[in-house]
């Protein structure tokens, strides 16, 4: 196979710009185009939930280049313009503006977009119908949503009711924060337990709701996410565990408090909506290319001839674990760039990784790699709980398929590499 | 090779010690990144390259 002439990138998070370096760093001498609809440069979104929302770094620490390395890359960025149309086949994106960019590949890297709540927008008039919006990692910039796209419910729907994607998100919470007394954040995932920990960091009363039983209990289980929850009512967080959201209530345009299913109204000048995403595919219908839960690729994270997926957009199979997995976490972007560059290239390299996240909240680190299920029977290993630090192990039917540190990151990684490094998953 | 680690950045993942375990380490008590070696010979520069590359906290730079 000859290697392109030409790559063009659609996303410049992480995975997108990760993908860009590799390509570099692997020998792509040819050119290489990164078109992104955010107007910043390319930033890390970890930090935006925890030290960007407290205040503790200012914006420009998350960034994840510097402008001098960004031009030794030698690349083109189109900035602050959406890709809005794909044709696979021609290799063709049509964006915002019109213009058409082609090239002999073309990477999708364009991430999730947030669900929302019914109402969360404000006037039903202004609420987009599913599936027709913009992709969350091509995100118009603040001020030139044209109709279609009617997003930022802080500045469009309803006032006071946030959701966290991107930077202008984090910035406009922030400054929410600081001025609003009560918050309620609905969602018990990583990101809803974050928020709530930067929240009370801030100084807020904050309630959380979520459907779940425990903070994280579909990533980590009972005994895990047990504890998670019982740090948060520690140290404050009023919780409403096990019960749907009905309706956010609202007077003038502004958002009140929200209504739960058991008819509950809990009052809040914040709201923070952080339900989980879908993949933002928006762009792709009629591209040609299979969408299912994500951009449907093979082993090589190929969606099509010249055509692949990065990061949390992509769906491939995976030849240890022998299904499709798609995976939204910060690690998966940067490993996942790896073998697409290397692909890209002409390499022929199946993506196997082990899956790995982590979190923080309050002064609590958490670390996973594997798959540590719900299911799965978890065993304390080392350390303690009672005495904040400790490393488990997560079994399914006697065989290991996830291990995690509790303020222990490197017992973690160790742990790793006894009981995952040579069965990667693959086993399961 | 030059290479400089961010300690605030680094979310104790461990992705650089799984793939250069002779120039990366992590602290015990909160697994934080140690350098054990800022200038490397060429034989682990590759490794540091894409320990970088995809280290999750971005904490890593290598400068040549």
């Amino acid at each position: 196979m000859t290697p392109p002439r030409s790559v063009l990138i659609v996303g410049a998070s992480a995975a997108g710009l990760s993908t860009a370096e590799a390509l570099r760093r692997q020998g792509h001498q040819g050119r290489l185009t990164l078109l992104d609809a955010e107007p910043h440069l390319p930033y890390d979104r970890p930090p935006l939930s925890k030290q960007v929302l407290a205040g503790d770094w200012e914006p420009g620490r998350a960034q994840l280049r510097s402008q001098a390395q960004l031009d030794a890359l030698d690349a083109e960025f189109v900035r602050g313009e959406a890709a809005v149309a794909f044709d696979a086949g021609a290799r063709e994106v049509r964006t915002a503006t019109g213009r058409v960019l082609r090239a002999d590949a073309v990477v999708i890297a364009t991430g999730l977009t947030p669900h929302r709540l019914p109402g969360q927008q404000g006037q039903a008039g202004m609420r987009e119908p599913a599936g027709m919006q913009g992709p969350a990692g091509m995100r118009e910039p603040a001020g030139m949503q044209g109709p279609a796209g009617m997003r930022g419910p802080g500045q469009q729907g309803l006032a006071g009711v946030h959701e966290l994607r991107g930077l202008d998100d984090a910035l406009t919470l922030r400054a929410h924060l600081t001025a609003a007394r009560r918050l309620v954040v609905v969602g018990e995932g990583v990101l809803g337990g974050e928020l709530a920990a930067t929240a009370r960091k801030l100084g807020l009363d904050v309630t959380l709701v979520g459907l779940g039983q425990a903070i994280l209990a579909d990533q980590l289980g009972g005994r895990v996410s047990g504890l998670l929850t019982r740090a948060h009512a520690e140290r404050g967080v009023e919780l409403r565990l096990g019960v749907a959201v009905e309706e956010l209530t609202s007077a003038g345009g502004r958002v009140t408090g929200v209504r739960l299913a058991t008819g509950e109204v809990l009052p809040a000048d914040a709201v923070v909506v952080a339900i989980g995403s879908r993949p933002a595919t928006g762009w792709l219908a009629g591209s040609g290319l299979s969408l299912g839960d994500g951009v449907e690729c093979d082993a090589r994270c190929r969606a099509a001839e010249g055509v692949y997926a990065v990061g949390d957009v992509a769906s491939w199979q995976h030849e240890g674990l022998g299904r499709r997995l798609r995976l939204e976490n910060r690690t998966n972007a940067t490993e996942q760039a790896q073998v697409v560059a290397a692909n890209i290239l002409g390499a022929d390299r199946p993506y196997t990784p082990i899956p790995y996240f982590w979190t923080d909240q309050y002064d609590i680190k958490i670390q996973a790699h594997g798959l540590p299920s719900a299911t799965a029977e978890v065993s304390i290993v080392e350390g303690d709980p009672e005495q904040g630090r400790f490393a488990a192990v997560y079994r399914e039917d006697g065989r290991v398929t996830g291990v995690l540190g509790w303020n222990m990151p490197k017992q973690a990684r160790v742990l790793r590499q006894q009981h995952l490094a040579t069965q990667p998953v693959a086993t399961a | 090779m030059k290479i400089t680690v961010d300690e605030d950045k680094c979310c104790g993942a461990g992705s650089c010690v799984l793939i250069a375990p002779e120039v990366f380490d992590q602290r015990e008590d909160d697994g934080i990144v140690i350098l054990l070696d800022a200038e490397p010979g060429a034989g682990q520069h590759a490794a540091v390259r894409e320990a970088a590359a995809v280290c999750p906290g971005a904490a890593i730079e290598v400068s040549e």
